[in-house]
């Protein structure tokens, strides 16, 4: 059973296929058709809800795309909708200002924009236009070219969130403590069981009882398998109510990420150790996506382009890796192995992920080349981080998404580098190996000569903004 | 505003009101008629109808095989999962089996043979969709495959068409490029484009007695899905209603294209009897359905040293993938603007309608003329480096005079053209000339990074060219509390066509906006309408309601007159009232009178276009009524060692005559403008050898997102000019034209790439220019400049 606030109405689930995407159950089983399906794949944000999470005594609202999340992941939460906007008739403030700045043409992805821009009206103070093209880069509109949207947010973060949410937030948060689970959860229905454990050790003999389980962390790309490619899924494990997997430390010689932290806080955490990794993080995905999706998600899915590998292996993370009642640590770049396998053994998940504090000289780097600058997947994806001494490379981490059939370092690459000066001659040789690392394939990204042609380019410059720090060469530097 | 609130007010008070204007009329800027519904989620699409407790949801299974014999169908295995109502095939649909929108050759369902990968093969209706689908894929189909034709080029060698040939022809061409002092060749790929409509293709119907059908459909033209319903299911257009009430996105998608669920929907409804509903699933509807034409274009040009145009020989192959629909006029179009804004001299241009083992390419914004202009733009881009002249000068030497060099290769004279003037103006607001020197020395100082600036103009015509489908028709009532209700045969697909109309009528009558409902397009009330396409929905239908308001107008202004023994001249209708000399009384006071006194308060009103026509014969005409112009510059930053670009800065300044609606009309120029920017750019369709779409949904086709839009963007409308042909309270069509403004940032692009090699080379980049693209160029600028620093050490 579960139960989770449907804007200010408690619903309480007991026989629910847990398959069911909150899209599916908002508009096929209860009805409510505000939220529109636009693509069913996490890319175009007409089904953007927002879902507000007890955190201490204040309530913590969130995006989410609604196609790619399960309702049994709600437990616990407030579910808000573009339904529950309006205000005895009125108009929410988000959506007045869309109205007043005519932000909707055919109307179709208004509802999503609406609910992101009410998000990022809570969260803000005031208006910011990065925060607000963060906020909506992950809702596509195809009629108005988003001036007029970009304009609304910017009225609406002006006008204050004073509203129906604040009014009512001392009931809310007493009826959210009210429904917080104290025991793992089950949601079956149609033959299908899930269940949300609440401790790690609940969860890693949920897993050992049952190892055809699959784990459900944001679930951005698992849910996939039931929107995009119809399969069913018999057992879920939803680690994302799991205290233990949720907690960053932070150690004098490393930090200490649980796996199923949404990428949205260890962007909080890793901006300030490595400014680069914010930076790419920014445009993992989208909003919604990153608010969803965890870090560990995003490794044990074993992508061959997944943003933040490529930039944990140049930093020599490791990885803890659990089954049942026991753990080990391993080199991230031993947990791939192939395209989509890793040396994950049945029952075994990845508990936190363990990333190096960054040296005084911080030569850490990583560039992203995609077509679309926000919420696309890289072609390439390098990450370089070099240790220099009197000019000479002492230490070289090099690691690419996208030119491989796994995050991979560039061993040749970084093997003609190391010892060497840090000169133009030892650049190009180190550009030259590259070929020996990598055979890259060509597809509607890129081709395999434009994907060589940019590694070889990102090392190139990497050294000139490590010789030159105050020219800004990215054009993602110069708007 | 209704007869419960009204509040009786002194005749003092109304005289008042009567000498001021009307505040929801024409040219004032009233939001979209739907917003507060949008942004509310209570706008009704057709998915978000309530459903019937025995409604069937379709899923076609679709061809995966380019080109192939389709040996059996066997359905049986369908009926195995439980849910399954029926399983379709070709032999099923009682009536005609094709759907093709001007000539044949869309078979609803693949019959003997199948010509693309994603061509509907049969049908499964299921209680749920996910049923259905499983269903369907359950069934058994074998095929022989046979040879495919999967690039335009190759069709273009084979003569491989859909449709015949047509050739514009001026002058004598080869004599002019023979005697031109430059002459250039040269060839270039334009991509097409997914129009990416955020709703999906669906239509729902339900069977009515007397062997009919309700068709509720997201379409742009109900009155061929009303034809195509009543053909597949045999029955006279008279038992076929259609009803549109808005569609979520359509941009030329669902002109024809909306047809297919429609049909398929309504021949399970007629065979099983129940209600039906077929909603494409994202990746199924980019599979399935047409996208704009790719065209690969070839040309020799001759011009002088100011790179003025002698001559041009001109090759425009549109990809019109496996069917003609409508390739025809599509083709045609590109060829009516491969001059753009400029006087081609002697001139032959060729349009060829090739046929690929794809979808069958559609209508999409521009229907065609996009492609003619970047092929022209294209063009004058390659004279300009060949020159080492800056593009814009040589763009400006081309221009249509107003004089004369002021008839185009079709032998339409260029009227009110405002081009230069246009020009000349964004040129100063855009400070165009300073930038361009800013530019240049930054280009200098800065390595890597490399900015491109361009201007561009547009002249777009106006009017279908099939000139029969320049008629619209509307439908107004008033009733006896003076609420009117308004219907017209356009459709609504968020251009605001519904409010402009609705602000016509109100301006007619002199009443708020908020007294006229506009209601969902229906078959039943305006028959026989044009698809809502060609820029035309407010030109159209804005006439054809305006003829309507102005009978009931008439007939009310006649009655008053004999009412209050007065002369038709003593009664007018201004700011919700009537003034009947010194007396005034409110509009639904009039209305009552006139009911009471038997006065129909109830008109059609009908509208065709006029001036038009076009030889096809001697392909000679004025196709067009009127033309539109715009320009746009843009900025651009190009990262050389990745191709990645950011759109800096955009100025437009764009020609909507008398603007209808200030805030409608530059939300279509800044959205079109945006749309043909992603064209240009990082819009890439990419097929694999099998001839299966690889970018088949968001997360591998990229359309513009918040970020992408130029981080400075000033758009300006013309002011002051009315249109200067009687077009509906002298404005002008706005839908189409801005997109081509896109243009300019793809030769920026260019612009930037160019700079690499000191504009001495033309990058010559093909459409779109995505960062690998243009990466590209600045390596072939590279090496052209290497070979050259080879010729000179040698020299």
């Amino acid at each position: 059973m579960i139960r989770f606030l449907l804007n200010q109405e408690l619903r309480v689930e007991q026989d629910l296929d847990p398959n069911v995407t909150v899209l599916n159950y908002l508009r096929e089983h209860l009805g409510k058709t505000g939220t529109k399906e636009g693509c069913a794949s996490g890319d175009c944000g007409a089904c953007t809800v927002v879902v507000g999470e007890l955190e201490g005594d204040r309530i913590r609202y969130r995006t989410l795309n609604s196609c790619l999340t399960f309702v049994a992941s709600l437990n616990g939460k407030q579910l808000i909708t573009v339904e529950g906007l309006k205000d005895n008739g009125q108009l929410h403030s988000v959506q007045q200002a869309m109205v007043d700045c005519h932000g909707s043409q055919c109307g179709f992805c208004t509802p999503g924009f609406v609910m992101s821009m009410f998000a990022l009206q809570k969260n803000g103070t005031g208006y910011d236009k990065a925060a607000t093209e963060e906020a909506l880069a992950g809702n596509l509109c195809r009629c108005t070219g988003y001036r007029p949207i970009i304009d609304a947010a910017e009225q609406s973060c002006k006008a204050g969130s004073q509203d129906q949410f604040d009014r009512q937030h001392e009931a809310t948060l007493a009826q959210l403590r009210k429904i917080q689970p104290d025991a793992t959860c089950e949601l079956n229905g149609a033959d299908n069981r899930s269940f949300t454990p609440l401790t790690v050790a609940d969860l890693a003999e949920l897993y050992v009882t049952h190892p055809d389980a699959r784990l459900l962390a944001g679930g951005t790309d698992l849910a996939l398998e039931v929107t995009q490619m119809h399969k069913r899924l018999p057992v879920m494990i939803y680690v994302g109510n799991v205290a233990e997997l949720k907690t960053v430390d932070t150690f004098d010689d490393r930090i200490e990420i649980g796996a199923a932290v949404p990428l949205t806080d260890c962007y909080d955490v890793l901006s300030r150790e490595y400014p680069d990794f914010a930076d790419l993080l920014h445009r993992f995905a989208s909003l919604q996506i990153r608010n969803q999706g965890t870090l560990g998600g995003n490794i044990g899915n074993a992508s061959p382009i997944g943003d933040s590998p490529p930039a944990l292996l140049a930093l020599g993370a490791n990885i803890v890796l659990r089954q049942g009642n026991s753990s080990r640590t391993i080199a991230l770049e031993d947990y791939f192995v192939d395209y989509r396998v890793t040396v994950q053994q049945e029952s075994e998940f990845i508990e936190k992920i363990i990333v190096p504090r960054a040296p005084t000289e911080n030569n850490f780097r990583v560039y992203k080349i995609s077509k679309r600058l926000d919420d696309d997947i890289s072609a390439v994806c390098g990450a370089f981080n070099l240790q220099l001494e009197d000019g000479t490379v002492t230490d070289a981490r090099i690691a690419f998404g996208g030119m491989a059939a796994i995050p991979k370092r560039a061993r040749h690459c970084e093997q003609a580098l190391l010892g060497k000066p840090w000169d133009d001659e030892t650049l190009e040789t180190a550009v030259r190996a590259l070929a020996e690392d990598f055979a890259p394939i060509s597809d509607f990204r890129a081709s395999k000569e434009y994907r060589l042609l940019i590694a070889g380019n990102l090392l190139r410059k990497y050294k000139m903004e490590l010789s030159a720090p105050e020219q800004a060469i990215r054009v993602t530097a110069h708007v | 505003m209704s007869n419960h609130n009204k509040t009786t007010r002194t005749q003092e008070e109304m005289m008042a009101l009567v000498r001021q204007d009307l505040k929801t009329g024409v040219g004032r800027k009233i939001p979209h008629e739907s917003a507060g519904k949008h942004v509310s989620g209570e706008a009704v699409y057709i998915d978000d109808r309530l459903e019937f407790p025995n409604q069937l949801h379709v899923y076609a299974r679709l061809s995966d095989r380019p080109h192939a014999r389709i040996l059996k169908i066997d359905t049986a295995p369908c009926y195995e999962i439980p849910g399954v109502r029926i399983a379709i095939t070709s032999k099923d649909v009682p009536g005609q089996l094709d759907i093709g929108a001007v000539v044949p050759g869309d078979p609803l369902l693949a019959d003997g043979k199948v010509e693309y990968v994603g061509q509907p093969v049969i049908a499964v209706a299921a209680n749920s969709l996910e049923t259905a689908r499983k269903a369907a894929m359950a069934a058994v189909i074998e095929y022989e495959d046979l040879e495919p034709v999967l690039c335009v080029e190759e069709a273009l060698k084979k003569k491989h068409f859909v449709l015949d040939s047509h050739q514009h022809k001026r002058g004598d061409s080869a004599k002019a490029l023979a005697s031109a002092p430059h002459r250039l060749q040269g060839s270039l790929h334009i991509g097409g484009q997914e129009h990416f409509y955020l709703e999906t293709q669906i239509s729902s119907v339900i069977p009515t007695e007397d062997d009919g059908m309700i068709v509720y459909t997201s379409s742009q033209n109900p009155t061929e899905i009303q034809k195509l319903v009543a053909e597949v299911i045999d029955v006279p257009m008279h038992k076929v209603m259609v009803d549109m009430r808005r569609m979520g996105g359509g941009f030329g998608g669902k002109e024809t294209q909306a047809a297919g669920p429609a049909c398929m929907a309504a021949v399970i409804a007629r065979l099983t009897g129940q209600p039906t509903k077929m909603r494409l699933p994202r990746v199924d509807d980019m599979t399935i359905t047409g996208k704009r034409h790719p065209f690969y274009v070839e040309y020799d040009v001759g011009f002088d040293d100011d790179g003025r145009l002698h001559g041009i020989d001109l090759t425009l192959a549109g990809n019109c993938g496996y069917s003609p629909d409508l390739s025809g006029s599509i083709v045609d179009r590109a060829m009516f603007h491969a001059d753009n804004a400029y006087y081609l001299g002697d001139a032959t241009v060729t349009g060829y309608r090739c046929k690929t083992n794809t979808a069958s390419n559609t209508a999409y914004r521009g229907f065609g003329g996009p492609q003619g202009m970047v092929a022209i733009e294209s063009i004058m881009d390659h004279i300009a480096r060949t020159l080492g002249r800056d593009p814009l000068d040589v763009r400006k030497h081309n221009y249509y005079g107003t004089e004369d060099r002021n008839v185009t290769h079709y032998y339409q004279t260029v009227e009110d053209n405002q081009i230069a003037e246009l020009t000349a103006e964004l040129e100063a607001s855009s400070e165009y000339q300073r930038r361009r020197r800013e530019i240049a020395e930054f280009n200098r100082q800065s390595p890597i990074l490399k900015k491109g600036i361009a201007m561009t103009p547009v002249k777009f015509g106006i009017s279908f060219t099939a000139t029969f489908l320049n008629q619209a028709g509307a439908l107004v009532h008033i009733y006896t509390d003076g609420s009117i209700h308004l219907n017209h045969g356009g459709t609504e697909m968020g251009q605001g066509l519904n409010t402009k109309v609705a602000q016509v009528v109100a301006e007619e009558f002199q009443v708020d906006i908020d007294r006229i409902q506009v209601t969902a397009t229906n078959t039943d009330k305006v028959p026989n309408t044009s698809p809502t396409a060609a820029s035309s929905g407010a030109d159209l239908n804005g006439k054809a309601a305006q003829n309507a308001a102005i009978t009931i107008r008439n007939r009310l202004v006649a009655f008053a007159a004999r009412h209050f023994d007065v002369t038709e001249e003593d009664v007018e209708f201004r700011n919700n009232h009537v003034r009947v000399r010194e007396q005034v009384l409110p509009f639904e006071e009039l209305i009552q009178l006139a009911y009471f006194n038997q006065v129909s308060l109830s008109s059609t009103g009908f509208y065709r276009t006029p001036k038009i026509f076009y030889d096809h014969e001697k392909a000679r005409g004025r196709p067009f009524y009127y033309f539109a112009y715009g320009a746009a510059c843009s900025e651009v930053l190009v990262d050389t060692l990745t191709g990645e670009y950011r759109m800096l800065r955009t100025d437009i300044l764009h020609d909507v005559g008398a603007s209808l609606n200030p805030a409608i009309d530059i939300g279509q120029v800044e959205g079109a403008f945006v749309q043909g920017m992603g064209w240009l750019t990082m819009e890439e369709l990419v097929w694999n050898q099998q001839g299966r779409l690889a970018t088949n949904g968001p997360a591998s086709y990229k359309i513009p997102a918040v970020a992408d839009m130029p981080a400075d963007f000033r758009v300006q409308l013309v002011e002051n000019r009315k249109n200067k042909e009687d077009t509906i309270f002298n404005s002008k069509a706005v839908g189409e034209p801005p997109f081509m403004l896109g243009i300019a940032t793809w030769c920026a692009l260019q612009d930037a790439v160019a700079s690499v090699g000191d504009y001495r080379f033309a990058p010559l980049l093909d459409a779109p220019a995505t960062p690998e693209r243009v990466l590209w160029g600045v390596e072939k600028i590279k090496q052209a400049m290497a070979r050259d620093a080879v010729v000179e050490t040698v020299d």
